[in-house]
């Protein structure tokens, strides 16, 4: 109908929705002033989209799965483990790993912000930051699980670990049955993030 | 400070909602926000408690209904302002004006790998011995500070046991309110899900936190 008409309530005259706008904005003043480099901007954004994520956690579960000196260290001092495959720094300076077992489950979760192991996850998903995960998971755990269609044994104790300090955590899923012999290469593939967060479970079926 | 940050135990969020297949951003708004940020942050000018009081501070209903890198952006805007970087006219117009604060490092882009990589550790040479062991009872402190702690209120006045001794670290409640870095000692402090929500709580499920010392007496 030719009579329809938009009521814009916004005044600029570009794509720009607004907060793309003020980001833009900011990035230039910050640019223009000398504050940042761009090519360090650049170089921030292609770590955490390119060459960190969660691949980097599931080498290490694979490796701890099939070098029980290597998972011993891995209890002991994560942070030194995890520098033996070349991971570590910003957002995961101190590292713990903690290790399912048939009696305990382990769920992170960081009730005041949103602390994660960065080095060996990369950056946080949006549940894991949202208020709802926040919330629940220290009040109930099982219920949380539940959301994320995982259910364990009654008699398996969960241990929530709440990131309130700098050291951060990552989950060390029980290895599946129906895995022996498998190379350390394709274990890795049936690591997801989830399970190393404690919202999944490594499951063969996820295998590549 | 008792704001909306301070998520543990609250209800009606609803379900936890993963999103299928989620990609590392949402959009390139996402990204610039993330480097605008961690490049700032080498600036040196302010340290991560600082600016994590800086996004406990927005309004509690502002906290709720941003996104996290909506809440990042804020924080950010506030920081730049109060350290004199920008000022809120520049933030506004987009335009720079020619006063400009020095900053004491900024981070070139062939820095960045090995700065990332390095990290900044937080723990530091103790000038004390730590005053409890794995296995002690504590009891952590009751308070409200107006200020920045890590103290959530759920596991306030609480009694739990010391699993692990973490170290001397850098003590986040001085620190967000400018004060000279000082460390404590930091500890896993373990409780059970009866101690923290009563007939509420899962019995068979524990919850820890990290807690520096002056969060703790002996029980």
């Amino acid at each position: 109908m030719s009579g329809h008409h938009h009521d814009h309530d916004h005044h600029h005259d570009n794509h720009y929705t607004a907060i793309e706008a003020r980001v833009k904005a900011l990035e230039t003043l910050m640019v223009e002033k000398g504050y940042v480099d761009p090519a360090a901007l650049d170089a921030i954004v292609d770590t955490y989209e390119t060459k960190i994520g969660p691949r980097d956690g599931a080498r290490v579960v694979a490796r701890a799965w099939t070098d029980p000196a290597y998972a011993e260290r891995l209890k002991a001092d994560a942070t030194a483990a995890v520098a033996e495959l070349g991971y570590g720094g910003r957002g995961g300076e101190h590292i713990v790993a903690c290790f399912n077992t048939p009696e305990e489950h382990n769920l992170i979760v960081c009730t005041l912000c949103s602390c994660y192991p960065w080095p060996v996850l990369g950056l946080p998903p949006v549940w894991y930051k949202s208020p709802a995960y926040r919330a629940k998971a220290v009040i109930d755990p099982r219920g949380t699980l539940a959301d994320f269609g995982v259910t364990l044994p009654e008699n398996q104790r969960i241990r929530v670990w709440d990131s309130t300090a700098e050291t951060r955590f990552i989950v060390i899923p029980m290895r599946p049955a129906g895995t022996e012999g498998w190379s350390e290469d394709k274990l890795a593939t049936i690591v997801n993030r989830n399970a190393m967060i404690g919202t999944g479970l490594a499951s063969v079926e996820d295998a590549a | 400070m008792n704001s909306a940050h301070d998520l543990g135990g609250q209800m009606a969020f609803g379900p936890v909602v993963p999103e299928p297949n989620e990609p590392v951003f949402h959009g390139d708004w996402e990204k610039r926000v993330l480097a605008i940020n961690v490049a700032a942050g080498a600036m040196g000018a302010w340290t991560i408690d600082e600016i994590r009081h800086a996004r406990e501070s927005l309004p509690p209903a502002q906290y709720l209904s941003s996104s996290y890198y909506e809440i990042w952006l804020a924080a950010l805007d506030k920081v730049l302002v109060e350290h004199g970087f920008l000022s809120s006219e520049e933030l506004a117009t987009g335009k720079p004006a020619p006063e400009r604060r020095e900053p004491k490092r900024v981070l070139k882009g062939e820095e960045v790998a090995g700065v990332l990589r390095r990290g900044f550790p937080y723990e530091r040479k103790a000038k004390a011995p730590a005053r409890f062991a794995a296995g002690d009872e504590v009891r952590t402190i009751v308070m409200h500070p107006q200020h920045h702690t890590r103290l959530p209120r759920y596991a306030r006045g609480k009694q739990g046991v010391i699993e692990r001794v973490t170290g001397c670290h850098v003590f986040p409640d001085a620190g967000a309110q400018g004060q000279p870095e000082t460390a404590q000692w930091l500890y896993t402090v373990v409780f059970t899900g009866r101690e923290l929500w009563g007939r509420d709580g899962d019995p068979n499920s524990t919850v820890s936190i990290e807690a520096w010392e002056s969060y703790l007496e002996p029980a």
